[in-house]
C-alpha cells in the first residue's frame, strides 16, 4: 500500500506496538533546555534511573536568559539558578551543553538545523511546542511535557498513538512581499487555531518547494499554532545541500549511505490523508494578527471580522477588548510602539538580512523601540560578518544576544502592558510578551516596514 | 502519579474557547526547578490584577463556584507544551478538566499528572456551561472505570473516550517510564538494527 512520508518514518521508528493501539516509538535526538528539564532530572534521580543514552541528547539554555551582557553571571536570582541547574545535570549525566558563551549556543530550533543535528528521516522530540521546526528537513519532530523529557531520557522512547494524517498544500507563485511566514499564517487563519489538532501535517505544493530551508522552518515551526502534533516537508535537493558538511552531518560513506536513505522519504502517489487542504499562493497577501490566538490572521490590508458565531462571540469580544481594537476595524495607520524581531520562527539569518535589505539607509521611526534577537551565536557571528550589525545600529535597531527573549517574556524583554508590538515570533497569547502587552504576528519584512513607518501600512506599497 | 477511579463533585465554569497554557501559567511563572506550588498562579493575570488584589469576576475568585472539575470551552491547553499548566492546574485541587476538545499535547501531560481530560460533545459542554451558571451547586459524577460522566440532576449519563492503556495508568496510579524502562531489552536490539542512523 502507497504510504504518507509521516509514516514511513513512523514506521521506521517503532520498537513495538501494545494492546490497544499505542507504539513505543524510538527517538533519535533529544534536544534539552533549562526550563522544561529540571523536573525531569529529578525523576531520574527519585526513580535511581540510569540516563540511557546520553549521547543522543544535546542541551542550550535559551528560554530563559538575558539578551545583554551575557558573559555576566545572569543577574535575576531565579533565572540563574535554573540556567546553574542545567549546567549541574549535564555535567552529572554526561550531555554535551552549549550554554552561555559557547560558540554554538542559541534557541535550540535554530541550532539543530545549524548544527547540522536535524536530518531527514529522524525522530526528534523537546521539551517545547515549536520542536515541529525540525520537520522542515523531513524529520518526524514535535514537542514533548517534562513527563516525557523523563521518559526519553530514561528509555530513548515515548508511548504514542499514532497520529491522523493532514496535508496542506500551497500550489503557484507567491506576490511581492509574501513570504513563509504569510503563507503559514494565512493557512492558521483558515484552519483556526485547532484545525489541525489530532492529526500530523505535510507541507507540499510548489510554493512549499520553492521556499528555502528557513522559510520551510518558519512553516513547520508554527504547526502546533493550529494545534498540530507536528508538521513536515519531503526532503529534496534544497534539504541535502543545507545539512551538508555541518557538523554533525554524515560524512563520506555515511553521507552516500544516508542521502540514498533520504531520497526514498516522500509521499507515494496513492497515499492516503485523514484530511487535504490545497491553496492557491496568489491568494496569500502579507499577513497580520488582530487578536490573541495565531488563528485571529487577516491580510495587513484587511479588517477584523464584524461577525463570528454565537458560540464564539464571548472569547471573541474578550480578545478585542484585550486588544482595544473593534470588530470591523481597519489596522491601517494604527501607530506601533515596539518591533520585536526574534524568535524560533523568524531568527535566522535569512531573517536579519530581509530586516537589515529593508532598512538600509533607512531610519526607525522616533517612537518605535524596534529589537532584534538573533537566533543563536552563529547567526550572530554571521550578521557581524556580513556587516549587519552595522546596518541596523544606523537605522535605529538594537542587535542584541541569542535568547527566546520577547516571544515569551521570561527574561527581562517585556513589552510593557496596553502597549503594541508588531513581532515575529510565533503567539499572540494575552500576556506572552508581558503582562496586559498587545502582540501582533507578522514576517520580518512586515516587521521592517512598520519599525520604519511606525504605523502599520500596506507593506507592498513601500518595498524597496 | 496518585489513582484517579470517581469522582463527585461540583464544577468550575469557564466559558472560553481556546484556553491556551500561556494564561493556564504564563512563562514568568516557569523558573522553579520543582513541580509544587504551581496551583498559586494558576491563571494569574485572569484571577489577579496588577497590584495582585483577586479579580471579582473572575470563576476561580467567585465564591459562588467550587469543586475539584473544571469545565471549559473548546481546544483547552493549546499552544505551550509546558506541563505546568497541568501541575498548576492539579496543585489547585482540580482533578478533571471537561471540554468539547482538548489540544494534544496538553491532553498527555494530564494524564502524566494524574488529572483526567474528559471529553464531551460541544452540545453537552454548552449544556454543562449554562446548568452549572444556573445552579453552583450541580454535581456531576466522574467514574473511570465504566468511562461515563453522569449528570444526577438531570438523570443523564454520558460516556467518554479514553486510551485503554492510559486508563489503566490512571486507574492504578501507573506511569510510563515504568512502562517503558522495562522494554529496555526490546529497544536494545531495535537500536542494533538501526544503528547506522546516528
Amino acid at each position: 500500500m502507497p504510504r504518507t512520508l509521516f509514516d514511513k518514518i513512523w514506521d521506521a521508528h517503532v520498537v513495538r506496538s501494545i494492546e490497544g493501539g499505542q507504539d513505543v516509538l524510538y527517538i533519535d535526538r533529544h534536544l534539552i533546555h533549562e526550563v522544561t528539564s529540571p523536573q525531569a532530572f529529578d525523576e531520574l534521580a527519585a526513580r535511581n534511573l540510569e540516563l540511557f543514552r546520553p549521547s543522543q541528547i544535546i542541551a542550550t539554555a535559551d528560554h530563559n536568559v538575558p539578551t545583554q551582557n551575557q558573559h555576566l553571571p545572569i543577574e535575576e536570582p531565579l533565572s540563574r539558578s535554573q540556567v546553574d541547574k542545567l549546567t549541574e545535570n549535564c555535567q552529572k549525566y554526561g550531555i554535551e551543553l552549549y550554554g552561555l558563551g559557547h560558540q554554538r549556543q542559541g534557541i535550540v530550533h535554530v541550532i539543530g538545523p545549524e548544527l547540522g543535528l536535524t536530518q531527514p528521516g529522524l525522530t526528534m522530540v523537546c521539551g517545547d511546542s515549536h520542536t515541529s521546526t525540525h520537520g522542515a528537513f523531513g524529520a518526524v519532530a514535535f514537542g514533548i511535557g517534562t513527563s516525557q523529557v523523563a521518559q526519553v531520557m530514561a528509555s530513548q522512547c515515548l508511548l504514542l498513538s499514532r497520529p491522523k494524517r493532514m496535508r496542506i498544500s500551497v500550489e503557484g507563485e507567491l506576490q511581492p512581499g509574501v513570504t513563509a511566514k504569510d503563507i503559514i499564517l494565512y493557512v492558521i487563519a483558515q484552519l483556526g487555531t485547532g484545525g489541525a489538532t489530532g492529526h500530523f501535517v505535510e507541507y507540499a505544493g510548489s510554493a512549499i518547494r520553492a521556499l528555502s530551508m528557513e522559510g520551510r522552518m518558519t512553516i513547520c515551526n508554527m504547526s502546533i499554532e493550529m494545534g498540530a502534533r507536528g508538521g513536515l516537508i519531503a526532503p529534496d535537493d534544497t534539504t541535502f545541500a543545507y545539512v551538508e558538511g555541518r557538523p554533525f552531518a554524515p560524512q563520506g560513506e555515511a553521507w552516500d549511505a544516508a542521502l540514498g536513505y533520504w531520497q526514498t522519504l516522500y509521499t507515494e502517489e496513492g497515499a492516503t490523508f485523514d484530511t487535504e487542504y490545497t491553496y492557491a499562493a496568489a491568494d496569500i497577501a502579507p499577513m497580520i494578527t488582530y487578536g490573541t490566538n495565531p488563528g485571529m490572521g487577516i491580510p495587513i490590508t484587511g479588517h477584523v471580522p464584524s461577525e463570528v458565531p454565537a458560540t464564539e462571540a464571548e472569547s471573541f469580544d474578550k480578545s478585542l477588548k484585550y486588544m482595544g481594537l473593534q470588530r470591523g476595524e481597519s489596522l491601517l495607520g494604527k501607530q506601533i510602539d515596539y518591533v520585536f524581531i526574534g524568535s524560533c520562527t523568524n531568527s535566522r539569518i535569512e531573517d536579519l538580512r530581509t530586516v537589515a535589505a529593508y532598512v538600509q539607509g533607512k531610519q526607525k521611526a522616533g517612537h518605535v523601540e524596534a529589537i532584534i534577537v538573533p537566533g543563536s551565536k552563529q547567526v550572530e557571528q554571521q550578521a557581524i560578518a556580513e556587516g549587519i550589525d552595522k546596518v541596523l545600529a544606523a537605522a535605529g535597531f538594537e542587535l542584541r544576544e541569542p535568547s527566546c527573549s520577547a516571544c515569551l517574556a521570561m527574561n527581562e524583554d517585556k513589552i510593557p502592558a496596553g502597549k503594541y508590538c508588531v513581532a515575529t515570533s510565533n503567539r499572540n497569547f494575552e500576556g506572552r510578551q508581558g503582562p496586559g502587552s498587545r502582540t501582533l504576528l507578522a514576517s520580518p519584512l512586515v516587521a521592517a516596514i512598520t519599525a520604519v513607518q511606525g504605523r502599520i501600512v500596506d507593506i507592498t506599497e513601500y518595498l524597496n | 502519579m496518585e489513582r484517579f477511579q470517581t469522582l463527585r463533585s461540583t464544577a468550575v465554569p469557564l466559558p472560553l474557547e481556546n484556553i491556551d497554557t500561556d494564561q493556564i501559567i504564563p512563562a514568568r511563572f516557569l523558573k522553579a526547578t520543582t513541580r509544587e506550588g504551581f496551583g498559586d498562579n494558576l491563571f494569574r493575570d485572569w484571577r489577579y490584577n496588577p497590584d495582585n488584589s483577586p479579580k471579582a469576576d473572575f470563576a476561580l475568585n467567585n465564591p459562588r463556584y467550587g469543586g475539584q472539575v473544571l469545565v471549559a470551552g473548546k481546544n483547552f491547553g493549546c499552544g505551550s507544551s509546558r506541563e505546568h499548566a497541568a501541575w498548576a492546574l492539579y496543585d489547585y485541587g482540580f482533578r478533571v478538566v471537561v471540554s468539547s476538545y482538548f489540544a494534544d499535547i496538553f491532553r498527555g501531560n494530564a494524564l502524566n499528572t494524574g488529572l483526567l481530560p474528559l471529553q464531551v460533545s460541544d452540545e453537552t459542554l454548552g449544556r454543562l456551561l449554562a446548568a452549572i451558571h444556573a445552579d453552583p451547586a450541580l454535581e456531576v459524577v466522574v467514574d473511570l472505570p465504566s468511562q461515563t460522566l453522569a449528570v444526577p440532576a438531570w438523570g443523564e449519563t454520558f460516556s467518554f473516550a479514553i486510551d485503554p492503556y492510559k486508563k489503566e495508568c490512571l486507574i492504578n496510579g501507573y506511569d510510563d517510564i515504568d512502562f517503558l524502562v522495562n522494554q529496555k531489552s526490546a529497544i536494545e536490539a531495535f537500536e542494533k538494527q538501526r544503528a547506522w542512523a546516528w
